[in-house]
């Protein structure tokens, strides 16, 4: 199965690349644009086709590497 | 003293610290490529500069993983000093062996110039060679330097005396101008809890003969070298 895992700044982590594209597209007209925070998307195709275990083992992938949790959160969807 | 230099694929300043230890040592260091597992006896262990893996995920992510930090995380334990400079710093905050984490610089750009350093303490394995206050001028070269950490990490490496230099003016003031990454409360360098490991952006190695413009990083691996030579 696939596993979907995006990985996003905590709150209150300055994301100045997030806060360069708010201004980008401010200067391109776009208004009504608040705060812009920029993440990663990793896909990974796993092959443990049970949800519960497939799900416990991108978990580990996610605190062991693929999202440093000082400064990131993470979301896991499967599908 | 003999001091071991790992290198990862991308480092590129390893040449540049063992220039640095040779001068302060006068042999030159062992070079450890990091797929070594059994890493040679050292006194030292140096993680040089530079952009291993090619940055890819997070600066020193993949590095921190590489079967030589699980031997430099348990000589780490046992107490050998490690030096992380730049990179080597991102590789140790990713391997957790120093708490915290380096952000993009909140200028989103480069930053190649010198800056200037206050000395936190110079009751340290790698600062006795300065003074407590003192300020010295090193280059920096990293785009991810903006060092972060909760403020119970902050609050606790400050009451702990873990931290080691702190970005400042020429006249040691610490200032939100001279802090020009962002890196909470103008931390450039770190401690562990024992002070045997230290990770910072700045480059001492690359202060350490006239010809670069500053020989203030040399009292470190000077500091170094009297600490840890033992008469070898």
């Amino acid at each position: 199965m696939k596993a979907r895992v995006h990985v996003t700044l905590k709150p209150g982590v300055l994301d100045p690349q997030g806060k360069a594209i708010g201004h980008a597209l401010a200067s391109l007209g776009f208004g009504g644009v608040g705060e812009v925070r920029q993440g990663k998307f990793i896909e990974l195709e796993v092959a443990e086709t049970d949800p519960d275990r497939a799900r416990a083992a991108v978990r580990d992938m996610c605190e062991k590497l693929l999202a440093n949790t000082v400064i990131e959160n993470y979301t896991i969807d499967l599908a | 003293m003999k001091a071991a230099v790992v290198v990862f694929p991308g480092s590129n300043r390893e040449r540049d610290v063992c220039a640095a230890l040779e001068r302060s040592t006068g042999r030159k260091p062992l070079v450890v490529w990091h797929r070594e597992s059994e890493l040679p006896d050292a006194d030292l262990i140096v993680i040089p500069g530079g952009f291993s893996y090619g940055d890819y995920l997070r600066c020193g992510a993949m590095a921190a993983h590489s079967p030589v930090m699980r031997e430099i995380k348990e000589r780490a334990a046992k107490g050998t000093p490690v030096l992380g400079i730049c990179n080597g710093f991102q590789i140790l905050t990713e391997a957790g062996l120093l708490p915290g984490a380096l952000l993009p610089n909140r200028t989103l750009k480069f930053h190649c110039k010198d800056v200037h350093l206050r000395v936190e303490s110079s009751q340290t394995l790698f600062t006795h060679g300065y003074e407590t206050g003192q300020t010295i001028r090193v280059p920096v070269a990293h785009h991810d330097g903006n060092y972060f950490a909760d403020d119970a990490t902050l609050d606790r490496l400050e009451a702990d005396g873990l931290v080691a230099f702190r970005y400042c003016t020429p006249d040691g003031e610490v200032t939100d101008a001279a802090n020009s990454n962002g890196s909470a409360r103008n931390i450039a360098g770190i401690f562990n809890e024992t002070k045997t490991v230290l990770g910072l952006m700045p480059h001492p190695e690359d202060a350490t003969d006239p010809l670069l413009g500053s020989t203030d990083g040399k009292p470190l691996f000077d500091g170094l070298v009297s600490a840890l030579a033992g008469g070898r």
